[in-house]
């Protein structure tokens, strides 16, 4: 098949700038990756006395047979160089080892919680985007003004609070003051969950067609959603307000200003669409705010998630679960980090060709 | 070819016996650079006035006293229990007791002497690391600059809390440990500003003038290039002292900060989460993390303002 520049396609494609952008950043993402199995065994090398004490339950280091095998396993009689591959190996075949608590695969237990995460993380990063990216153009159009004031010193709050005491301050005015929110969890109790489709609640509901259950739902997700909202929007709305600042500095917007066009089309037509590119790059930045929010908020509303995972890990010393946490987080960060570059390459020419 | 403009004396500071060589020139050179300094450090001076700054300061000079004062301030010990639990606040116990009846009030202020001093060594010892690496990486270029900027990338990868909490996890729940792990997290930040403050010198005319007239390569490092990185590594130790106050009490609502029955703001917050109806146990600590972490942010974005060439303009 040929293109219409008469060379064959597949090498059009190849050679096209965003194409080779893909190829470079899949490239060093995979290096990135491998570099972050580096850092999370030397972790494990340095856990002091030794790893294994710390990955196997007491029952189990009491079982000769079973620490047998776990010296095996993981190649502990071997030389450090082999201990990684075999490490990677495990991993790389979705093998992140036993949980002390659960005592079941720590990856098979990311995958229960996961789905639930995912339902309050996707609203929650959705409307942080939008209302960080309103806000923050509010604040740059108000510049100086009291509704830029009002917008820095909420985003120097939402900045200055810790997240688990926000959701507690919250679930505290909304459940035990007002009584218009529930206490925590996914459902009411008296309700039985849908049948496990996609995991997440509020879609399983609506596929089974149940309205009552979805509407129970959205109530529990409303509050989790809300404040790991304000915290990500906080972190957001200083970029967004700096990087429109630097637009609206521009001679372009004086000009398009000076001519008289109306201030919405301005924003729209000039200030918008150079703006955005560099809040597309920020929204990774928030994206590890969530994450990050996640886990200290799921633990007040018992929201069964990755966070909650994360923070019974944690309390528990379980540390092949935290270790899990921590590179499943890794990953979905990095490949976050990765959508949001190759996406920026797509709006943004200068990059792709530079 | 100089205009005779330029050439004219500058009333500078009195000549610095160190300046390199015999020419008068050179001499007036860097006089000029140095008093172009001296004009950019007045001007921070003026940070001080400004009415968020100054409710800022008195906030933090608060918790200080009230960190180096707490035995006499508290009007009990931190970790005696007593029967009266769960108490709401009256005269007696300003902010009420908590499930082992401690009076929250003396908690409160003894835990800023937990977390300002923790705070402190966190960033001190993170800005040294950082400092140096920014600096070798940033100076020496080349190869040095490729690896330690591919590990920084490593620590990029996670969300600062959560390698935090693996590695606090694998090293165990103690204060020193929480501290370790907190440093291991937060070099990376100083090593990338102070790195990038070192190129944008490095590339300077200025710098290049000053090698010209036989700055060797440690002076020009001791002179032109760290004054350079004051600036931006002041306010990012300013910010990371706040953040550094959330991510301990991070850690230890996690269960991997000091141990009980240490009074650490966050391990109160979530004693406090059991039960909403007590809400006086974790409403406190909680605010004295909030008036904390708020007053390091208000004086790190002031001094940025004036510092950071990029805000200086007013953009922030």
């Amino acid at each position: 098949m040929r293109g219409r520049t008469g060379r064959p396609l597949r090498s059009r494609l190849f050679h096209a700038p965003l194409a080779r952008l893909l190829l470079r950043r899949l490239a060093t993402t995979v290096v990135l990756l491998f570099g972050v199995t580096v850092l999370t065994f030397t972790l494990i090398q340095l856990v002091p006395g030794d790893s294994m004490t710390a990955s196997l339950s007491e029952t189990a280091l009491n079982d000769p047979s079973v620490v047998a095998a776990y010296r095996a396993k993981w190649g502990l009689d071997e030389p450090l160089i082999t201990q990684y591959a075999i490490y990677v190996g495990n991993l790389l075949q979705g093998d992140l080892g036993v949980s002390r608590q659960t005592s079941r695969s720590v990856l098979g237990d990311l995958m229960t919680y996961v789905p639930a995460t995912l339902e309050i993380a996707i609203p929650a990063m959705v409307l942080s985007v939008v209302l960080g990216t309103g806000i923050g153009l509010y604040a740059a159009l108000r510049h100086g003004r009291r509704g830029d004031h009002v917008v820095r010193v909420g985003s120097l709050l939402g900045l200055s609070t810790p997240p688990f005491w926000l959701a507690l301050v919250a679930l505290y005015v909304f459940f035990y003051l007002l009584g218009v929110a529930p206490s925590g969890g996914r459902l009411s109790s008296w309700i039985t969950p849908p049948p496990r489709v996609t995991g997440m609640i509020t879609v399983d509901a609506l596929l089974a067609g149940e309205w009552m259950i979805w509407w129970d739902a959205v109530q529990h997700l409303v509050l989790p959603v809300a404040v790991l909202t304000c915290l990500t929007v906080a972190a957001l709305v200083r970029f967004v307000r700096s990087a429109m600042l630097e637009v609206l500095d521009q001679d372009y917007v004086r000009a398009a200003r000076a001519k008289g066009l109306p201030t919405f089309t301005v924003v729209r037509r000039h200030v918008l669409r150079a703006g955005l590119v560099p809040v597309i790059t920020v929204s990774g930045l928030a994206f590890a705010s969530l994450l990050s929010g996640t886990v200290l908020v799921e633990q007040i509303f018992s929201w069964p998630g990755v966070g909650q995972y994360a923070f019974r890990a944690a309390s528990g010393l379980d540390l092949p679960a935290v270790l899990g946490v921590s590179l499943f987080v890794a990953v979905v960060y990095t490949l976050v980090n990765l959508m949001v570059d190759l996406l920026y390459g797509v709006i943004d020419p200068r990059i792709r060709l530079s | 070819m100089t205009s005779p403009r330029i050439d004219a004396p500058l009333p500078g500071p009195p000549t610095d016996p160190t300046t390199p060589g015999d020419d008068p020139r050179a001499r007036r050179l860097l006089q000029r650079r140095r008093w172009a300094g001296r004009l950019r450090v007045r001007s921070v001076s003026g940070v001080w006035r400004q009415p968020s700054v100054v409710v800022a300061l008195s906030l933090l000079a608060l918790w200080v006293l009230a960190a180096l004062l707490a035995p006499l301030v508290a009007p009990y010990d931190p970790v005696t229990q007593s029967a009266q639990i769960y108490a709401s606040p009256s005269s007696q116990h300003w902010f009420g007791t908590d499930e082992l009846g401690r009076d929250v009030f003396s908690r409160v202020i003894h835990g800023a002497r937990l977390s300002l001093p923790v705070a402190v060594a966190i960033v001190a010892v993170a800005l040294a690391i950082g400092t140096l690496l920014g600096l070798l990486a940033g100076y020496i270029g080349r190869a040095v600059d490729e690896i330690v900027m591919r590990i920084t990338d490593l620590f990029f990868a996670f969300p600062q809390i959560i390698l935090a909490m693996a590695v606090a996890a694998a090293f165990g729940p103690s204060t020193r440990n929480a501290v370790i792990a907190l440093i291991i997290v937060s070099w990376p930040t100083y090593a990338r500003v102070i790195r990038s403050s070192v190129l944008s010198v490095r590339g300077s005319d200025y710098l290049a003038s000053s090698r010209l007239l036989g700055v060797g390569p440690v002076q020009a490092l001791r002179r032109d290039v760290v004054p350079n990185s004051v600036g931006p590594a002041v306010v990012l130790a300013t910010l990371e002292l706040g953040n550094a106050v959330l991510m301990l009490s991070a850690l230890s609502f996690l269960g991997l900060g000091p141990r009980p029955p240490a009074p650490e703001w966050g391990a109160m917050i979530a004693a406090g989460s059991r039960d909403l109806s007590m809400w006086w146990v974790s409403a406190f600590p909680g605010l004295a993390i909030l008036t904390v972490v708020l007053a390091f942010n208000i004086l790190g974005d002031a001094l940025r303002d004036r510092l950071d060439p990029r805000y200086a303009r007013g953009l922030s």
